[in-house]
This record gives C-alpha cells, structure tokens and sequence, in this order.
C-alpha cells in the first residue's frame, strides 16, 4: 500500500445482525488510482462491504476514516457519501426526464443550474446517451438505464465509485459492451473504483486489485494475478470453474 | 313527488341569482375545508413518508395509531375539540369556541390521519432501493424526503382529495364545535342538514347541488394534476 492518504479507511469494524456476524473487517483501506474488485459468494459479505464504505450503514463496532478523517465525528456522513457515487444492480431511475435522472446528484449539491447543463450533457456523451436526454427514465432498456446510472454517479468527479455488481441484470451481450465501455471509462478518467461482483470474469476488464470475503470476513487481498493463484482451492472454486480462463487471461497459461 | 320537483326548481332559482346566503355557505365551507386539508397536507405528507421510512419497531405500534384515526368519527373530534375549547376547558382562553377556526381545528384533527395514513401506505410501495440509491448519490434527509413524495405523487395526490372529501362531507364535528351559527359558521353540511329538519327541502336541494359541485371542481383539478404528473 502506498503513504497516500487513503480515501477510505475501515478500522475494527463489525456488524451484527442478531448474533451473527455479518461484516468483520479489522483493517481495511482504499487508496487514490486503485480499482478493487470485491468478490465472493451470495451473502459473502460483499455488499455491506460495500455499503460500509458508501458511509450508508454505520456499522456498530470499529471506525470509519473518509480522507482520514473519522466519519461520524471528524465529518458527517452526508458529507463523506458526497465524495462518493454509488451505482447499484438496478438502476432505480426516477419517474423524471433522463436528463433529471442525471442531473439529481449535482441538484442535491446546490450545484449553479448552468453548470448543471454542462455536466450532464459531458457525462451522457461520455455513455453515449446524449440522444436519451428528454426521455422519461422508465421507457428505456436495460442496457439503456445502466448507463444512465452510471452517468448519474459520474457526472459528480466522485473521489471513489462504488459498483454493486452493475452488470448482473443485463444480458451477455449488453454485459460485454458494457464491461469494456466501463474500462475504457474508468482509464481515461482515472476514477477509484470498488467493484462488487460474484462473477470473475468480470475481473480483468475492471480491477487492478482483488479482494475476496466469505462469511463476512476478507480471506484475501491484493494483485489479481496473486489472490487467484493463492486461493484457487478455496472460496473461489465455489465460484466458478472460471478462475482457470481469468488466470489465462491475466497471461499466465 | 311535488317535494322534488318544487325543491329541484327552488334550487335553480336561488343558485341562478346567486343567492348571497347561498354563496357565502359555500365560501366558508371551502375556506374551512381548504384549510384544513392544506395543514393536514403539510402536516401528513411529510410525517407519513418519515413513518414509512422509520424502520424502528415502534413504527407498526404507530401505524395502528394512525390507521385507527383514518376512521375517528367526526362527532368523536368534535366533542374532544369541544371539551378543550370550551371555555372552561383548557384552551378556554383562546376564546375559539363557535368560530370557524374551532371548525378548521376539528376538520384537521379529522383529515390528518387521513392524509397521514394514505401516503404512508403510497410511499411504502416504492422500491426501498430507490431509498439506498438517493442517499448513496448524496441526499440529505429532507431532499430524500421530497424526491420520494415526488415519486410517489399520485399516492400523495389521493391522500389529499380523500382528505378534503372526508372533511368537506362531515357534519358532526362542524356542528359542535361551530354552532351553525348564521353567516358565521354555517357550512354547506350543517346548513343542509338544519334546512331539512326545518322542511325547506328547496334551499337544502340548493346547498347539496354546490357541495357536490365544489366537491366535483377540487377532486377534477386535483386528478387531472395527478393525470399530468
């Protein structure tokens, strides 16, 4: 890990649901530039990970640092989730105008109307939806809607974007064009990004860094070639058959 | 028959010279009722949306609470407002008793739960990811609050008109804590029901035909609001 200041940081946090441990993460850090994907089996733990460091669930023990200051004391949660963007499995548009759809972050920051014009027009062309802008949220497809979710966390420069597997209600080929649109995005505008997934062939196109949890807890952390090799026996052989092709494809045969 | 016929032409003559009485019943009762359902509407719209959102376990107890009043009969509030305005009572001293602000107090007490009852139950429908998705992009509590009346519109629209409707049609709380007092708090229901124990079966024909009207006027401007959305 570098000296940089992390963007997010979690310290001794646990949540409990009932008696039963849900998140246990005693240390746990995200820094500028990197993309980490997170993945695990259903109820592994992942989204309330995730959910953690969007500053949406407090958890009940342990801290959270949001550029290092202590959320809930040093800085309010309101104002850490501001940093961030979050884009979930389902888009949930609004019954309002694309355009609207996009706009509500950057409205709900007090953003000057004509600054708001100009940054949702870059945001849609940046998913290539710019034509959509007066269509109502609802009438549009799948594929469609996930880009506008994905503008919609954009087109506030979030320090950090949060992804709940976005892909896993579009179908193979909306997936695909999607995934590599993303990548390409997520290059050239440099964005940090956690990526939740339970699908590893989703992994190369979007993360540099790879954690994988079960049963609430991260049983491994670090370069995606690395965590693969290490655990390819373990939590991940639940996952798929899939993990020969990803280290395949990261160029090892 | 006779009965019908002379009160239906009775009617049309008083309404077609615009009888002063007549108009001014009908202006208070929309001035009462208005306001009352603009108050329950401030009040309910939002406390109904908050109680949807509150996952508290105290929320069910609190849903009973305002699922009951939705049907608190009216002589009910009225007799409760009664017994805190009259003059002896504890608000005694505000000297509200028989004006139509006891009247609006009693019609908001009314039309609240409505209101509130209503929007809960119209605002609980929406996705509870929306909830998740409107904070994770930055939203405060209130400007949650108002994107998810804003979604949920028609509901909240509804809760409003059945509001109005309930309280623009009751007659006991009116009647108590009112008085039906002659150009004063006269409403179109006490006004109908006071005329027909007297037997001017024409002038309460007259008062029934502009309490639908006004009824018709609000609830069609209210849908088509909602229709335009």
């Amino acid at each position: 890990m570098t000296a940089r200041q992390a963007i997010i940081e979690l310290k001794g946090v646990k949540l409990k649901r009932g008696s039963r441990i849900t998140l246990d993460v005693p240390d746990f850090e995200i820094c500028p530039g990197e993309n980490v994907a997170v993945i695990g089996a259903n109820g592994a733990g992942k989204s309330t990970l995730l959910q953690v460091i969007a500053c949406l669930l407090h958890p009940g023990e342990g801290q959270v640092f949001a550029g290092g200051r202590h959320v809930g004391k040093e800085i309010s949660a309101i104002e850490a989730r501001r940093r961030m963007a979050m884009v979930l499995q389902r888009p949930y548009l609004l019954d309002a105008t694309v355009f609207d759809n996009v706009a509500i972050g950057l409205r709900m920051r007090h953003v000057p109307k004509k600054e708001v014009q100009v940054r949702v027009d870059e945001a849609l062309a940046l998913f290539g939806i710019g034509h959509l802008a007066k269509r109502h949220g609802r009438s549009l497809s799948g594929g469609e809607s996930q880009r506008v979710s994905l503008a919609r966390a954009m087109v506030l420069r979030p320090e950090l974007l949060l992804l709940d597997e976005p892909m896993s209600s579009l179908d193979v080929p909306t997936r695909m064009a999607l995934l590599a649109e993303l990548e390409r995005i997520i290059k050239r505008t440099r964005v940090t990004t956690v990526f939740v997934t339970h699908d590893v062939t989703e992994i190369p196109f979007l993360a540099d860094r790879t954690v994988i949890m079960a049963g609430g807890k991260i049983i491994a952390d670090g370069p995606v070639r690395d965590v693969l090799r290490q655990d390819l026996r373990g939590a991940l052989s639940q996952l798929a058959g899939a993990a020969n092709w990803l280290l395949q494809e990261s160029g090892e045969g | 028959m006779d009965l019908i016929a002379e009160g239906i032409t009775e009617a049309f003559r008083l309404l077609l010279k615009g009888d002063r009485e007549v108009l001014r019943i009908a202006f208070l009762t929309l001035r009462v009722s208005g306001l009352a359902t603009i108050i329950s509407a401030a009040i309910g719209v939002p406390l109904g949306t908050a109680l949807s959102l509150w996952s508290h376990r105290g929320r069910r107890r609190i849903a009973g609470f305002v699922n009951t009043g939705m049907g608190l009969p009216p002589v009910v509030v009225g007799l409760w407002v009664s017994i805190f305005l009259w003059r002896t009572g504890p608000l005694g001293f505000l000297r509200l008793m028989y004006t139509p602000t006891a009247m609006v107090i009693a019609q908001t007490v009314i039309a609240l739960p409505i209101v509130t009852g209503f929007t809960m139950a119209g605002v609980g429908q929406l996705d509870p990811g929306i909830r998740l998705q409107m904070l994770s992009l930055g939203a405060s509590s209130w400007q949650l609050l108002r994107i998810l009346i804003r979604e949920a519109r028609l509901s909240v629209l509804a809760a409003v008109m059945a509001g109005f409707g309930r309280v623009v049609a009751e007659v006991g709380a009116s009647m108590m804590v009112g008085g039906n007092l002659l150009g004063q708090t006269r409403v179109l229901t006490t006004a109908t029901s006071m005329e027909v124990s007297k037997g001017n079966f024409g002038f309460a024909i007259a008062l029934s035909i502009v309490l639908v009207g006004i009824t018709y006027i609000i609830n069609a401007s209210l849908t088509r609001i909602q229709q335009q959305g």
